[in-house]
């Protein structure tokens, strides 16, 4: 399967803006035997001064664009085709979660996809003492790890509503939970702290979902955002898994990732620093089409 | 141990030493830097008590007022910030140094070069292999879970440079009498500026000893050092730069102060800007290049781009900038992980695998709690441990989050530790209360013993390490020996290291070895600097005219007048835009500026004098008591003239005690421009006025114009004469020429770009509007010419902020 995606993120500023530096991660992964990034093309507008591209530690792809002179709003597009590979059947290896944190506590590699780095907590995801509890009155010692990842997953889907109103991209999970609402970034970050207090390694995705249209509906062009879900280490045989809290559902071929992280700030599509007196304003439209 | 010698017997002598020693109880203070377990004086301290013992307590007390004075003149305080305003109180000097002698010294000095290496290696091994914790030398989780462990910066070890150019460490002498490491500080140590200052006062309080005495001096030190950073920028263009968080960090009167003494230029983050993949700082005449920066902020705070990203203190790609090659730091750029507590738990082993034997010097015994045999050994010697966060880069001992195990009256106790240990290990280290040394401080009448500690820089030289010859002592304010009771205040001491041979005496205040390179960084204005120079003229000269204002309008009100009468009306609705008649909401007209003025002033200390600071302050005091008080209308005028008179001081203070830098030139303008601008004002509402209500007297008044309105018409004042003395007399320093022309003689001195050889847009506009001035006639002056010309001064400082400070 192969998947046309198109994504604009435009800023635009009340007062105008000089000498901005944006980093820039949305460019899909190429992961072995899952996905394939084919033909793409990043444009930023206004053409940046400067622009170069990068990997960051945890692998994802980077692009960090200058802008010296005065702007009044900046646009960054992407397009590109990602070929998906199918999954292998779903087959549960993992071991307990008992055992899977005596694996852990004993691996010795800092690599980026070592579970080491997923231990928590980072600044933007500290302990919470409500998330905490949810999670382990539905931890089930008696199940898998996978098992326990997927049965807290669900349950943050039931216990959540979506609503885009109710939080902002700065909402911390503890916030989101106590509402419980918020968008996808907020399930992850409430999924990933629940599995972390059960010492289960967890860590951030930041992607794209082709997304089907309403039932009867027209699915409308554009109307979607960039999706985020969550990735667990259930040990050395399952290694990775990924699970999508908002949607409640295991990842297959209709997550396509763009970036692995801790949390939302290893992997923000836009991370930007400028002078400007006022404020801003930001749009995302993403696309997301079969292309063949 | 030398023999005391017959004079050391006098009765003054045995007076000051039995008192020392009634403080330890029935016996000598044990433990204790200058005596020995006998109750003599050891060597070293020998001639000092002599001299000390020579003097009366009256003695004393007056030379250590002399050193506190000293201090108090030279701006040394002791400074807390809160939001905006900073509080200062006396610089806690103990005037007692500590003496230690140089064979002692020589060998805290190799232990500590030593530690410097391990720690170098250790630093290049986080961010390049990971050895260490691949040969499971350290657990991985005090990486992967340490916040100073900064993931961006990874892999750029691997450059064979020096990742670690100066240093410094706590150290404290436990019951054994050796000598132990409290705690490393890599990131930000505000060592050497303090140890300076201590120094410098220390001369003053005993001037004759000083002078006689074989102490090793600092300055040598100070030179090597710099000679390293210069060493290290090579022969790239860029400047050497000392990143500051800025005035509201504690420690940001010691940036300011070393970045002076060493000839380096201060910037704070939002003068730096990454252009065409270099770091430049914005200047007054443009952007210059950075090629070396000394960082004292926070690593994480140093990018918000790859960094911590809600960091206002650093700049946007200098890690880029980094990677890159264009930039330098002096310490790399996440070293503060080597500050992580936990790591001392494992420093020993390390040492020996790599050194092949212990530590020479070794730190303070700690245990991480992550690994079962070491929390339960926690858990089992509670007695006597301290407990606190594993990745803190905090010393434990400062720490006040640290849980003292064996002082369960205020902490959880013992069984609810062993629990948060058993569940948290991972997180927290146990640490040895160690009970430190003693040392003599002068309580008011005699010499007491107090715990303290040293602290100790050291820095790179082309000879290797240097370890500064000295330090500052840390004295606990209570007698409680437990290092915990260190976090309760306490003193300061200077550390003199002290020779039998004679010493070279290079001078701390003789001009640094490189003055070539001083000159031009200090010549630098970076462009904040200069707005917030500009901003404080504007602000105290709006005060100014505030205060004229408000002291002519309560001189008509103790006369009898009433706020509801016609000139009192007319001053609040056309000169104070129609505030309340109510005397607060008038006096915050001035008050408000000149809080704002302390606001600007105290982000460019390093370029303001601490005297202009301290009258700029004492305004502020002032001014916010006639808010508060209540004070009879008649006596208002009064004590608004004792405010006029501070202000006229501060005015004096910057005219004749500034160096006519570009720093000065643009507080200057600041000045000029207000005043001609606030005179343009005042014209236009006076002679708009009726002539018959006595404004056009007021605007003389105002204008501080009175008497040169007698001297140069002797007639009655008409809207004539008053125009020509106050808009465009060229020789009353109160007209809106005067004011224009001494800005243009200014900004015809500042700096231009490179690529600039003709005339400024600022200067040409600026020229127009004298010649316009020169050239007009009273009479054409009306209050819409006023207006206009009002605008077109402000229209001239958009331009001068657009080209000299965007």
């Amino acid at each position: 399967m192969i998947y046309a995606i198109r994504l604009t993120i435009a800023h635009f500023y009340e007062q105008p803006a000089a000498n901005s530096r944006h980093l820039i991660r949305v460019l899909p992964s190429t992961l072995p035997n899952r996905q394939d990034l084919m033909a793409h093309r990043l444009e930023i507008s206004p053409e940046p001064d400067a622009r170069s591209e990068g990997i960051d530690f945890f692998g994802n792809k980077t692009s960090s664009c200058a802008h010296r002179d005065q702007h009044r709003d900046m646009a960054i597009r992407l397009s590109c085709h990602v070929q998906m590979h199918p999954r292998a059947p779903w087959r549960d290896m993992s071991p307990g979660v008992t055992q899977l944190r005596t694996i852990h506590q004993n691996l010795r590699d800092l690599g980026p996809s070592s579970p080491l780095h997923f231990l928590g907590p980072t600044g933007r995801l500290p302990p919470d003492r409500a998330i905490c509890d949810f999670a382990q009155d539905l931890f089930d010692p008696t199940s898998t790890t996978a098992g326990n990842v997927i049965r807290i997953g669900k349950a943050i889907h039931d216990a959540m509503t979506f609503d885009a109103t109710a939080t902002t991209v700065d909402t911390d999970a503890a916030e989101a939970f106590r509402l419980r609402r918020g968008v996808c970034q907020d399930f992850s970050h409430i999924m990933i702290i629940g599995l972390q207090a059960l010492g289960i390694p967890a860590g951030y995705v930041s992607g794209y979902l082709r997304t089907l249209p309403p039932p009867g509906g027209v699915k409308l062009e554009g109307a979607d955002a960039m999706h985020a879900w969550v990735r667990a280490w259930c040990g050395p045989d399952q290694g990775w898994i990924e699970y999508d809290p908002t949607n409640a559902t295991l990842v297959g071929t209709d997550h396509i990732v763009a970036g692995y992280g801790r949390d939302y700030s290893d992997v923000s599509p836009v991370r930007g620093h400028l002078r400007s007196a006022g404020g801003q304003k930001n749009t995302q439209a993403v696309d997301v089409t079969i292309a063949g | 141990m030398q023999t005391p010698q017959p004079s050391w017997s006098s009765g003054a002598h045995q007076a000051l030493l039995g008192a020392y020693h009634g403080q330890g109880g029935n016996q000598p203070p044990q433990n204790d830097e200058m005596l020995a377990p006998d109750g003599t004086v050891k060597s070293v301290w020998g001639s000092f008590f002599e001299h000390l013992s020579n003097l009366s307590p009256e003695d004393l007390s007056d030379r250590f007022s002399r050193g506190d004075q000293y201090l108090r003149d030279a701006g040394v305080l002791y400074r807390q910030y809160d939001e905006t305003l900073s509080t200062e109180r006396e610089w806690p000097l103990s005037h007692i140094p500590v003496i230690i002698g140089e064979d002692e010294w020589e060998q805290i000095s190799e232990g500590l070069i030593e530690r410097a290496d391990l720690l170098e290696y250790i630093l290049a091994d986080f961010y390049g292999d990971n050895t260490l914790i691949e040969t499971g030398q350290l657990p991985a989780q005090l990486l992967s879970q340490n916040p100073a462990w900064l993931r961006p910066l990874v892999g750029m070890a691997r450059q064979g440079a020096d990742l670690l150019n100066t240093l410094s460490f706590e150290i404290g002498r436990g019951p054994d009498g050796k000598w132990w490491v409290i705690s490393d500080l890599i990131e930000a140590p505000s060592t050497a500026g303090f140890a300076i200052e201590n120094r410098i006062a220390m001369g003053r309080v005993f001037p004759n000893f000083f002078a006689g005495a074989n102490i090793y001096r600092l300055a040598g030190y100070f030179q090597a050092f710099q000679q390293r950073l210069m060493d290290i920028k090579g022969r790239s263009a860029g400047e050497v730069a000392l990143l500051s968080p800025g005035p509201m960090n504690q420690n940001y009167a010691e940036h300011a102060y070393i970045a002076r003494y060493l000839g380096l230029l201060l910037v704070e983050g939002e003068d730096l800007i990454v252009q065409d993949g270099k770091a430049m700082v914005r200047t007054v005449g443009g952007l210059n290049p950075i090629s070396l920066l000394w960082n004292r902020l926070p690593s994480a705070m140093f990018d918000p781009l790859e960094l911590e990203s809600n960091s206002m203190l650093g700049a946007a790609g200098l890690v880029q900038a980094i990677r890159d090659g264009t930039l330098r730091t002096v310490n790399m750029v996440g070293a503060g992980v080597l500050e992580t507590r936990a790591l001392m738990a494992f420093l020993p082993k390390i040492a020996r695998a790599r050194l092949g034997h212990g530590l020479k010097l070794p730190n303070i015994a700690t245990w991480w709690c992550g690994q079962d045999s070491q929390r339960e050994h926690v858990i089992s010697h509670s007695a006597g441990m301290m407990v606190g966060d594993a990745f803190s880069t905090v010393p434990l001992m400062a720490d006040p989050r640290t849980t003292a195990f064996d002082n369960a009256t205020d902490g959880p106790d013992a069984g609810q530790l062993a629990n948060l240990l058993r569940t948290q290990g991972h997180t927290l280290v146990g640490q040895e209360a160690v009970t430190l040394s003693t040392t003599p401080m002068w309580d008011g009448a005699r010499l007491v013993p107090r715990p303290m500690c040293i602290r100790i820089s050291m820095g790179r030289t082309e000879n290797g390490w240097a370890v500064m010859p000295g330090g500052y002592a840390r004295i606990s304010a209570g007698d409680d020996a437990k290092a915990l009771a260190m976090q309760r205040g306490g003193k300061v001491a200077d550390v003199w290291v002290t020779s039998t041979k004679r010493v070279d005496t290079p001078s701390l205040l003789s001009v640094p070895k490189n003055a070539e390179t001083q000159s031009p960084s200090h010549a630098l204005l970076p462009s904040r600097a200069a707005d917030n120079l500009f901003w404080l003229g504007r602000y105290v000269e709006r005060a100014e005219q505030q205060m004229r204002i408000f002291r002519a309008y309560f001189a008509r009100i103790s006369d009898g007048a009433d706020h509801s009468d016609m000139m009192p009306t007319f001053m609040r609705d056309h000169l104070m835009q129609g505030v309340a008649a109510d005397a607060a909401a008038i006096a915050a007209r001035f008050g408000d500026p000149l809080g704002l003025a302390l606001q600007s002033a105290s982000r460019i200390s390093d370029r303001f004098s601490p005297d202009g600071m301290m009258a700029l302050r004492g305004l502020v005091t002032d001014a916010k008591a006639l808010d508060h008080m209540f004070v009879p209308p008649e006596d208002i005028p009064l004590q608004v003239s004792r405010l006029l008179r501070q202000i006229t001081g501060f005015a004096g203070l910057v005219h004749e005690n500034m160096y006519r830098s570009d720093g000065w030139r643009f507080l200057s303008i600041g000045i000029s421009l207000e005043r001609a601008s606030n005179m343009c004002d005042l014209l236009a509402a006076c002679l708009a006025a009726d002539p018959a209500s006595g404004a056009l007297d007021l605007a003389l008044e105002i204008g501080d114009s009175v008497v040169s309105h007698r001297t140069r018409f002797q007639i009655a004042a008409n809207s004539n004469s008053v125009v020509d003395l106050l808009a465009l007399d060229g020789q009353n320093p109160r007209s809106v020429r005067y004011h224009v022309t001494r800005s243009k003689g200014h900004i015809a001195n500042l700096p231009t770009r490179h690529d600039d050889h003709n005339m400024s847009q600022v200067a040409k506009q600026v020229l127009l509007l004298e010649t316009q001035l020169a050239n007009e006639e009273p009479a054409a002056m009306t209050p819409k010419v006023l207006m206009q010309i009002k605008q077109d001064i402000w229209a001239t400082s958009d331009t001068l902020n657009a080209y000299h400070l965007a």
